[in-house]
């Protein structure tokens, strides 16, 4: 009586396993453009195994249970790695519902005699595999998620170039809404730029910036605060004219910083400011 | 008890601060400072910042009383190689060390104070320690 369960599942293992992959096989879900069916049968090979080896009577009700340690670490490394591949979530969560159908297609065949005990059974999976399913979804939601976050630190990281235009003159064009995460980053990347080339101006272009709202310009009035710490200048460029309606609209003072309309502008009044002088050649030297 | 020297180049007073600066020994740097200005009639003070990694706002403001000192005395400030983190500190802290000229380096601070002094003035100073 005890054993019932798990004496069940190991004789039909084999059956299991064969009627799982067919019925996935027909599902209108199977993406044999992301996995092979090889693949596919490798994948639910061990998650039949790592299954039938500890289901008994004693854990079906408790799927917390350390025994099933082995499958939930099985399912979720699956359901990563499905996420990477591509699969939508229903595809992932399909994968595990249909072992569920399997499972009972299974037991109704067997125990056709005893409706009590199918009753019993059936209930007691569902649960257990309701659980495995959900489980399934966090993991793949995670998974989802370290590729976004990933994703957002790479953005980061290439979206802070400094330029060095000049000697002693460095730029940044800034691309995209600043935040506060953001604004730290471009801070201290143009701060170590100063330090690493001896410069003496820095040019902020926001042209890319969308919108600036109080606390973007907040973030620029800091980060020209900290240049002139250094003992380097900024400059701000690339106030587009919405910009500058929004911030006169917003009150914000800039009247202390030095702002351009254009990154030429800009260069332009660093030139001046490094007393550099930049004319057309002479018409006689040139062709001298 | 620990102390930091004072440099004298020519005009200018040059002070290194190569160690912790701890509260005690930043008030001595002060008084120190100013008697050393107050006695030579030095124009111009550098503070070379480029060897400290951590900042509070008690040294930002020893800092900002230097240069308020200073320039009663007719002595004018330049703070040199701050670090990004320290300048970043002193950001965040509410202190943009108004009052006070920054530099990257000391060459640079010279070249500064050179520029902000008249060169008539600096010429009789010259003058004067040269002779």
């Amino acid at each position: 009586m005890e054993h019932y369960l798990s004496d069940l599942l190991r004789r039909q293992k084999k059956r299991l396993l064969e009627q799982w992959i067919q019925n996935q096989l027909a599902s209108s879900d199977l993406r044999d453009d992301l996995m092979s069916s090889d693949e596919l049968r490798a994948q639910s090979e061990e998650v039949i195994d790592a299954l039938t080896d500890v289901l008994s009577e004693k854990n079906i009700t408790n799927p917390q249970s350390t025994d099933f340690q082995n499958l939930s670490d099985l399912l979720a490394g699956i359901s990563i790695s499905r996420a990477r591949q591509g699969f939508t979530p229903r595809e992932t969560g399909m994968f595990v519902l249909s072992l569920k159908d399997t499972l009972l297609d299974v037991l109704q065949s067997e125990l056709a005699d005893d409706p009590v005990r199918l009753h019993d059974l059936t209930m007691k999976i569902s649960k257990l595999i309701d659980n495995f399913s959900v489980s399934t979804f966090e993991t793949y939601i995670k998974g989802r998620e370290d590729i976004i976050s990933r994703q957002t630190s790479e953005i980061t990281d290439i979206s802070t170039p400094v330029i060095q235009v000049w000697d002693g003159i460095v730029a940044m064009p800034l691309i995209g809404t600043l935040d506060s995460a953001r604004t730290q980053v471009v801070m201290e990347n143009l701060l170590q730029a100063i330090v690493e080339t001896g410069s003496s101006i820095a040019i902020l272009d926001i042209s890319g910036v969308p919108t600036v709202d109080t606390r973007v310009a907040q973030h620029l009035i800091k980060t020209v605060s900290a240049t002139r710490l250094m003992g380097a200048e900024c400059i701000i460029s690339g106030i587009r004219p919405e910009i500058a309606q929004i911030v006169i609209h917003l009150g914000i003072d800039l009247s202390n910083i030095v702002t351009k309309a254009s990154l030429a502008k800009a260069l332009q009044h660093a030139f001046g400011m490094l007393r550099l002088v930049v004319r057309k050649q002479d018409r006689d030297l040139r062709s001298a | 008890m620990e102390k930091i020297p004072i440099l004298r180049m020519g005009p200018f007073l040059l002070v290194t601060i190569q160690v912790d600066l701890y509260d005690r020994l930043a008030l001595n740097l002060e008084a120190d400072l100013i008697e050393t200005v107050h006695k030579t009639g030095a124009r111009g003070v550098l503070i070379d910042i480029s060897a400290v990694s951590i900042v509070d706002s008690f040294m930002g403001r020893i800092l900002g009383n230097i240069a308020g000192m200073s320039r009663i005395l007719d002595a004018q400030t330049v703070v040199v190689g701050m670090q990004p983190a320290v300048a970043i500190t002193l950001i965040e802290l509410g202190l943009p060390l108004k009052g006070i000229h920054t530099a990257l380096n000391v060459e640079k601070g010279i070249e500064k104070l050179r520029a902000t002094i008249p060169p008539d003035d600096e010429e009789t100073d010259d003058d004067y320690y040269f002779q």
